[in-house]
């Protein structure tokens, strides 16, 4: 295809776990088009060996995340007018996640700190006890609700510089899970969870940086649930929480 | 790196230097507006308790808060783990400790 006013230069990174480098692609431009429309184009229309990761298209699943231009963003809602730099993007895997293939990276390290931070829901009630009341403006319920539409789509996790210099931090999302459920008043393991993110890689190694804040596609703020961890295991700490 | 010790132990340290940071930011003003000669100022901490104790206080509390600070740049910038870091936390620690404390020996009661 010509290179011309109504192409776009698409370097798209290529490799595996071992290494890799970007590869240049010509795709035609469209109106609204997203970066995912462009992986799925040239995978479609150039080279079918091209691996990535999507499912619902809509911004819910938060399966498509990769890297544009360096920063992470959600692909399915991101236009490409907005991110072009001239005619040029740079479409790369997720950083701090070990790459599969192409654009597809490895989550088990980022779900197994899910559940290292005991993001899991411990219940206290079975099937036959009545449905526990909360009120929506019970202040744990507020704080709870601020942080719960997460999506799992690790942007938080690959804009962290300190995952980046810690492998072993959890993390902001993981973090941000167990933040929900120390605020769940139907879970029964809160100690639980504030000395689990109290250990090695725990919620106080975050430097209080804010990328996670700033790149979150969901416009959630982990940093604050991260700071309500740190407050509340210095409470529990002193006996107090 | 940093487990909760660690991070509540660095906070508390930091509390302890605050206060001690503006007596010694207002201390130095008054000397040198004062005009006062190291020979006066020495003439004035020379056996004080009062002194070796504001300026002991510091030292131990800036050991432990540096060491705890200089842990994680370590950590994460030469990514070293378990026993080394903690060698390496203590050693400069120590050393703050002894270096801090013989200058406040020195000037307070020697």
């Amino acid at each position: 295809m010509a290179f011309g006013s109504n192409t776009l230069d698409v370097s798209v990174w290529r490799g595996d776990a071992d290494g890799g480098k970007f590869e240049s692609f010509q795709v035609p431009s469209q109106e609204s088009q997203t970066i995912l429309d462009v992986v799925v184009w040239i995978q479609q229309k150039i080279d079918p060996s091209l691996a990535y990761r999507y499912a619902c298209r809509v911004g819910m699943c938060g399966s498509c995340a990769m890297s544009v231009n360096g920063q992470p963003r959600w692909t399915c809602r991101t236009h490409v007018q907005k991110v072009l730099r001239g005619r040029r993007v740079e479409i790369a895997p997720l950083r701090n996640l070990p790459v599969i293939k192409d654009l597809a990276t490895d989550m088990d390290p980022f779900f197994e700190k899910w559940v290292r931070a005991e993001g899991v829901f411990h219940p206290t009630l079975t099937r036959n006890d009545e449905i526990a009341r909360v009120s929506p403006v019970d202040q744990r319920r507020v704080e709870a609700d601020a942080a719960v539409e997460c999506i799992n789509c690790a942007i938080c996790y690959a804009s962290c510089d300190t995952v980046q210099g810690n492998p072993d931090y959890l993390g902001p999302a993981a973090l941000n899970r167990a933040w929900t459920l120390v605020n769940d008043v139907k879970d029964g393991k809160r100690s639980s969870i504030l000395e689990a993110v109290s250990q090695e890689g725990g919620c106080h190694n975050c430097h209080s940086q804010g990328s996670c804040a700033k790149f979150c596609p969901n416009e959630l703020s982990p940093i604050t649930s991260i700071a309500g961890l740190k407050r509340e295991t210095t409470k529990s700490f002193f006996g107090r929480g | 790196m940093l487990t909760l010790r660690l991070f509540i132990l660095q906070r508390v340290t930091a509390l302890i230097m605050a206060p001690l940071v503006v007596g010694h930011l207002a201390l130095m003003i008054y000397a040198i507006r004062g005009g006062l000669s190291t020979g006066a100022i020495l003439a004035r901490t020379q056996g004080s308790w009062p002194w070796a104790l504001f300026y002991g206080t510091f030292v131990v509390a800036v050991s432990v808060h540096a060491a705890i600070g200089l842990r994680v740049i370590v950590g994460e910038a030469l990514k070293f783990r378990g026993a080394l870091l903690d060698v390496l936390s203590l050693a400069f620690c120590a050393f703050l400790l002894i270096a801090g404390l013989r200058a406040v020996l020195s000037v307070t009661m020697l």
